[in-house]
């Protein structure tokens, strides 16, 4: 036992490997209420390991050129030994990472955990929000099928909206005058190294800003108010080992499910894996249905209620760029939904509602009634942020208890 | 502070020129990294022009040729079509083609062609670029009960006419894009290509 607390002592005189371990875990108190929408963020951290260690597998057996990449993933597919194996935890696990992270989002809208003093905690979350989608829309160009083409010609020419230097720089990002090799090359360097550089310091970030100022729970209330003599938040528990343990179950429990569906529903009847894209590339023929992965189906929606290229894309781009500023159009008092007046609690669960609406429609034709309905969740949508800032601050809310109750 | 023998002066002024020559190199280092995503010497060789053999399209019918990776129509439109495509101006964004880039100047008529007949159009949706599909036939569609024949594209619902003129209600803004091109004998046409028998 001496021997390795004097190796810890002499680790600990070097590096302050101790101390971080306290300040983060050991000793790093969360409220002790915290409900079954806190396990999200230790899955969202699952799910990256699971994306950059089946990713880095990936590469190994993939090839990123025009000619070569289709063919490499089925041999990934038939050949390599388990090979299906790690490219579905990679293909279905980037769906699983999206749930994840929705659920996640959803509960800092329940809980107000964007509201003041957890603002850049938010932000970060919207920064990592906004890597994840490049990251996954590069992603979804590797396989070099049908549709990594033609929804990587969509995505990009979304760039020509923009005045004057628009159409050069749909040139400059391709590195062509189509897309090509040369674009899936450099996606491939953008998806393997740089973006998951950018989202593991910024993933890194948002918890460093949560741990300075604390998490918040299902109540809404600052723990910190309330401490025992040795300056223990009287609500609080230790992360280590009280919600780690916790959290180990949620793991299993979610690992089940997770693997259930990689085992037996990898393609998610085309909503994880498109049909068309078990087709390879072809720069001459639009498939006759060109639809998103599901989780970008909402902004998608988006971009094609209006008749009108620069007005589709700022609005696709606004409905993206009003979650940042969140944090200051929720002027309510109180931070849990359970405390807020009824009208901000409904408006909560109607625009989540609309929210899943707008990302089916996504993956549907937008013509007849979906297009009719494109428009009204579109109005929804951005009703629910441009409302927030006047029923926050005028609605009743009832009183906040002093300690947290659940 | 200048009591300790410091010139706070000086040192912000030393320190706003390092920064400054700093971000000029920084600016600097960053060229190559920019430059270096812009089409490559071999992508913009590889824009050879495209021959085809036109003999066998039938009025009505398409073929689509590839040129510089993208999809070029090559469409004969019947005389019934020819003759509607005067009227329908009403019904464009730009009947005109008063965008210049889209289109060469022998392609800047009613026809956007050389010959009334035979039309060549690059297959590309000036929307967000998937390959419009080809529905000559006069008669009412799905998107449009009074549809003239044209182009629909399957992305966001762009229209065309039979000449690649935008029409009002799709997202797309500018007419497509008509493909320099010529013919080098009565039955073979070249894109890629301005000038006859070049």
């Amino acid at each position: 036992m001496s021997k390795v607390s004097d190796f810890m002592a002499w680790v600990d005189h070097r590096v302050p490997l101790t101390a971080t371990f306290e300040k983060h875990m050991s000793k790093y108190y969360a409220p002790k209420n915290f409900n079954f929408w806190y396990f999200f963020g230790v899955f969202a951290f699952l799910m990256l390991a699971n994306q950059i260690l089946t990713g880095v597998w990936l590469t190994m057996s993939f090839t990123p050129t025009a000619e070569e990449a289709f063919a490499s993933v089925e041999y990934i597919m038939r050949d390599v030994e388990m090979g299906w194996l790690i490219r579905y935890m990679h293909s279905t696990g980037a769906s699983f990472f999206f749930i994840v992270i929705y659920m996640h989002m959803f509960r800092g809208l329940l809980y107000g955990s964007y509201q003041k003093p957890r603002e850049l905690i938010w932000i970060f979350g919207m920064a990592i929000y906004l890597m994840l989608m490049a990251e996954a829309f590069m992603g979804y160009v590797l396989p070099w099928g049908q549709m990594s083409y033609w929804g990587a010609q969509v995505i990009i020419s979304l760039f020509s909206a923009i005045p004057i230097v628009g159409d050069d720089l749909v040139t400059w990002i391709k590195g062509d005058f189509l897309i090509s090799g040369i674009t899936l090359n450099r996606f491939f360097a953008l998806h393997v190294i740089a973006l998951p550089l950018v989202i593991v310091a910024l993933v890194f970030l948002h918890i460093v800003a949560l741990h300075e100022v604390g998490s918040n729970n299902p109540d809404g209330v600052d723990i910190k108010k309330y401490k025992d003599e040795e300056g223990r938040p009287l609500d609080g528990v230790p992360f280590h080992p009280y919600y780690t343990v916790h959290d180990l179950v949620g793991i299993v429990v979610f690992l089940f499910v997770f693997c259930f569906v990689i085992f037996f529903w990898p393609e998610g009847n085309g909503y994880f894996l498109e049909h068309a894209n078990f087709e390879e590339a072809n720069g001459l023929k639009t498939p006759a249905h060109i639809a998103p992965v599901w989780y970008f189906g909402a902004y998608y929606t988006i971009l094609r209620v209006v008749p009108d290229k620069l007005l589709g894309v700022i609005l696709m781009a606004g409905a993206i760029a009003i979650l940042f500023v969140l944090p200051w159009l929720d002027r309510s008092p109180v931070k849990s939904w359970r405390y807020k007046g009824w009208i901000s609690r409904i408006n909560i669960i109607v625009f989540a509602l609309f929210f899943i609406l707008l990302t089916w429609l996504g993956t549907q034709p937008a013509t007849g009634i979906y297009a009719k309905l494109g428009i009204v969740g579109t109005v929804v949508y951005f009703g629910w942020f441009i409302t927030l800032p006047f029923i926050s601050a005028k609605e009743k809310t009832k009183p906040v208890p002093e300690r947290v109750t659940g | 502070m200048s009591n300790d023998g410091v010139n706070n002066g000086r040192r912000r002024f030393l320190i706003a020129t390092t920064a400054v020559g700093g971000g000029i190199g920084a600016v600097g280092v960053a060229v190559p990294f920019v430059k270096s995503w812009n089409p490559s010497e071999k992508a913009k060789a590889a824009g050879a022009p495209a021959k085809a053999d036109i003999s066998k399209v039938e009025p009505g019918s398409m073929i689509v040729v590839e040129w510089r990776g993208k999809p070029v129509y090559v469409v004969r439109r019947t005389d019934e079509v020819i003759g509607l495509l005067a009227g329908l101006a009403e019904e464009l964004k730009d009947p005109n083609n008063t965008v210049t880039s889209q289109q060469p100047a022998y392609a800047n008529n009613i026809f956007r062609s050389r010959k009334e007949d035979l039309v060549v159009i690059e297959g590309v949706c000036t929307h967000l670029g998937c390959a419009p599909k080809y529905f000559p036939e006069v008669k009412p569609q799905a998107f449009q009960d009074n549809w003239k024949g044209g182009f629909y594209c399957p992305c966001h619902g762009s229209r065309f006419d039979l000449s690649g003129r935008v029409l009002k209600g799709s997202p797309a803004g500018k007419n497509l894009r008509i493909p320099p091109y010529s013919y080098v004998d009565e039955n073979t046409l070249i894109i890629g290509v301005d000038e006859e028998n070049a």
